[in-house]
C-alpha cells in the first residue's frame, strides 16, 4: 500500500545542506496502522510530508496505492499536530472542506459528517465554531475532517500532542475504534511510546541526525486495546521496556 | 448592572468633559468669538441648520466616494501585488516613496490640475486613504498560517479555492484594520480639501465662518465633522461586526 525505498530528503542550511532523512525503508501494508516514533529532530514529520506528497524526496522512491508519489492526492487524508480549522466555519462547516474542495454534493457529505461528528461525541456541537470548542474537540473535528473522505491512507502527525493527557488517552481510544471499524492503512508519527503500542500493528523506531529507521518491532497485543486494561499486561510492558530501550541507545545527546 | 455601566460610563465622562468646557467659559469669562460655550454652538446651528446639513451632505458625499474608490482599488492593488512578487518588489517602494509625500501639500496641485468641483476633493480623499488599505490588506493575505496552507495542499484545492475559502477570509481581519484607520483618514482629506478649496462643504464652512468672525459656526461644523466620522468609523466597524464576527472571538 505505501512503499517507501531508499528515500533520503536533506534541507538547505547555511553552510551546505541538512540530511533530514537517510535512505529509509519503509513498507505498510493495506489497512495496516505503523507508528513511527523518535525523538524531535529524527525527521518523522518530514517522512510523513514526504508520503503526503507535500515534500519531495531528493532520492529514492515513494508509492501510494501503486502509484508513484508527485503530489497530494485526495485518496490521502493528513491529520496535522494543530487542528487548523477555519474559524469562520462551524465544525460542520470545517468537517465538509474536502467535500467542497473535491467539488463533490454538499447534501451527502453532510450526512456522513454528521455521522462523524456524532461517532467522536460531538453530537451537540455541530454548529459550533472552533473558538467555542476545547483544544480536545477542535482535535476530534479535525479527525473528522480527515476521515470525511473515507481516505485510503491517513497519515497523523502528532495529532495528540498538544492535548492534556486524559484527553490524549479519550482520543486515543476513539482513533482505534474508527480504526477497527473502517481501517484505512494509516501512518501515525508520535513521540509517545505508550500510544505508539496501543495504537499501532507495528512500531518504527527511527534514530536522529540524519533520520534512518533504527528498528521496526511489531506489536503482538489483541485488540481492543486501553490503556487502563492493558497497560498491566507483560507484552504490554515488554514492549514498551523494548521501545524505551532503543529509543535510548539511538539518541546522541 | 454592568450593561448600565458599559454604556453610561463613557457618556458620563461626555458629559462631565462638556460640563467643565461651559463651566470654564462662564468662570473666566471668555467671549464666545474665542471659545464659545456649548450652548452658543447648538444656537449657532439653530440658525441655519439646513444650510449646515447640506454642507455636512456635501463633505460626506465626497468622503464616501473618495473612500469607495480608495478601498475597492486599494483591494485590487493588494491581491495583484501579494500574487506577483515580482510587481511587489517592483512597485512597493515607489508607493511607499508616494505615502511618505505629505498628501494635504498635494492639495492645491489638485486644484490646478482638476479645478474647483468635487474632482479635486475626492481625489485627495484617495490619495490619503488608499496606502493603509493596500498595507493591511497585503498583510492580511500574506498572514495565512502555514498548517492552513499545508491543509489547502493536502485537499489538492486549486489556486483559486486555495484563495477564495482560505487565504482571503483569512485576511479580512486584518483588512478592516485598514479599512477603519482608512474612513477616518478619509474624513481628514475631504476636510483639508474643502479649507484648500472652499466651494462646499463643512470644511469651506469652516473658512467663511472664519472671514465673518463667527466662531460658533466653525464650532458646530467642528461639531458635525466630529460626528459625522465618528458615525462613519462605527459604520466601518458594524459592518466589520457582521462579516467577521469570529475576529473578535479568536484575538480573544
Amino acid at each position: 500500500m505505501i512503499v517507501v525505498e531508499r528515500v533520503s530528503r536533506t534541507f538547505p542550511a547555511r553552510s551546505g545542506s541538512v540530511a533530514a532523512l537517510h535512505e529509509i525503508d519503509l513498507t505498510v501494508a493495506e489497512g495496516e496502522f505503523v507508528a513511527v516514533i523518535g525523538r524531535s529532530g529524527c525527521g518523522k514529520s518530514t517522512l510523513l510530508r514526504l508520503i503526503a506528497g507535500l515534500l519531495e524526496p531528493t532520492s529514492g522512491t515513494i508509492t501510494v496505492t501503486g502509484r508513484a508519489v508527485r503530489a497530494p492526492s485526495r485518496e490521502v487524508a493528513l491529520m496535522q499536530q494543530q487542528p487548523a480549522l477555519l474559524p469562520w466555519r462551524t465544525a460542520l462547516g470545517n468537517v465538509l472542506l474536502p467535500v467542497e474542495m473535491a467539488r463533490q454534493p454538499r447534501a451527502e457529505g453532510a450526512v456522513r459528517a454528521r455521522e462523524l461528528l456524532d461517532a467522536v461525541g460531538l453530537a451537540g456541537f455541530h454548529h459550533r465554531h472552533p473558538y467555542e470548542l476545547s483544544g480536545g474537540m477542535q482535535q476530534r473535528v479535525a479527525l473528522c475532517r480527515a476521515l470525511i473522505q473515507r481516505p485510503r491512507v491517513l497519515l497523523m502527525d502528532e495529532p495528540f500532542s498538544a492535548l492534556d493527557a486524559l484527553t490524549r488517552e479519550d482520543m486515543a481510544a476513539q482513533l482505534q475504534a474508527l480504526h477497527l471499524a473502517r481501517p484505512a492503512t494509516t501512518v501515525f508519527v508520535t513521540h509517545s511510546i505508550q500510544e505508539a503500542v496501543l495504537l499501532a500493528d507495528r512500531v518504527a523506531v527511527l534514530s536522529p541526525r540524519p533520520g534512518r529507521v533504527r528498528e521496526v518491532l511489531t506489536i503482538d497485543i489483541p485488540r481492543p486495546r486501553s490503556l487502563g486494561r492493558s497497560a498491566a499486561l507483560p507484552a504490554v510492558a515488554e514492549c514498551v521496556a523494548h521501545l524505551h530501550d532503543v529509543l535510548a541507545e539511538s539518541g546522541d545527546d | 448592572m454592568t450593561r448600565i455601566r458599559s454604556a453610561g460610563l463613557p457618556l458620563l465622562g461626555a458629559v462631565t468633559a462638556l460640563a467643565i468646557w461651559w463651566a470654564g467659559t462662564v468662570v473666566f469669562g471668555i467671549r464666545p468669538f474665542f471659545l464659545p460655550a456649548p450652548p452658543d454652538i447648538v444656537a449657532a446651528f439653530r440658525r441655519e441648520p439646513a444650510y449646515l446639513l447640506r454642507e455636512a451632505g456635501s463633505t460626506v458625499a465626497v468622503t464616501v466616494t473618495g473612500f469607495g474608490i480608495a478601498v475597492v482599488t486599494g483591494l485590487l492593488l493588494a491581491m495583484v501585488l501579494t500574487a506577483w512578487r515580482a510587481l511587489e518588489r517592483a512597485t512597493l517602494p515607489v508607493l511607499v516613496a508616494l505615502n511618505s509625500v505629505p498628501k494635504v501639500a498635494v492639495a492645491p496641485l489638485l486644484v490646478v490640475w482638476l479645478g474647483f468641483g468635487a474632482q479635486p476633493k475626492i481625489v485627495l480623499v484617495v490619495l490619503i486613504c488608499f496606502f493603509p488599505v493596500v498595507v493591511a490588506t497585503m498583510a492580511g493575505l500574506t498572514s495565512t498560517p502555514v498548517e492552513l496552507s499545508e491543509l489547502s495542499r493536502s485537499l489538492s484545492a486549486s489556486v483559486w479555492q486555495a484563495y477564495v475559502k482560505i487565504r482571503l477570509p483569512w485576511a479580512l481581519p486584518q483588512m478592516f484594520v485598514g479599512l477603519k484607520v482608512g474612513i477616518s483618514l478619509a474624513v481628514i482629506g475631504a476636510v483639508v480639501a474643502e479649507i484648500n478649496n472652499p466651494t462646499g462643504g463643512l470644511g469651506a464652512v469652516i473658512v467663511l465662518s472664519g472671514t465673518s468672525f463667527d466662531t460658533p459656526l466653525a464650532f458646530a461644523a467642528i461639531a458635525l465633522l466630529a460626528l459625522l466620522s465618528t458615525a462613519l468609523f462605527y459604520l466601518v466597524a458594524g459592518l466589520e461586526r457582521l462579516l467577521v464576527p469570529w475576529a473578535r472571538a479568536i484575538s480573544g
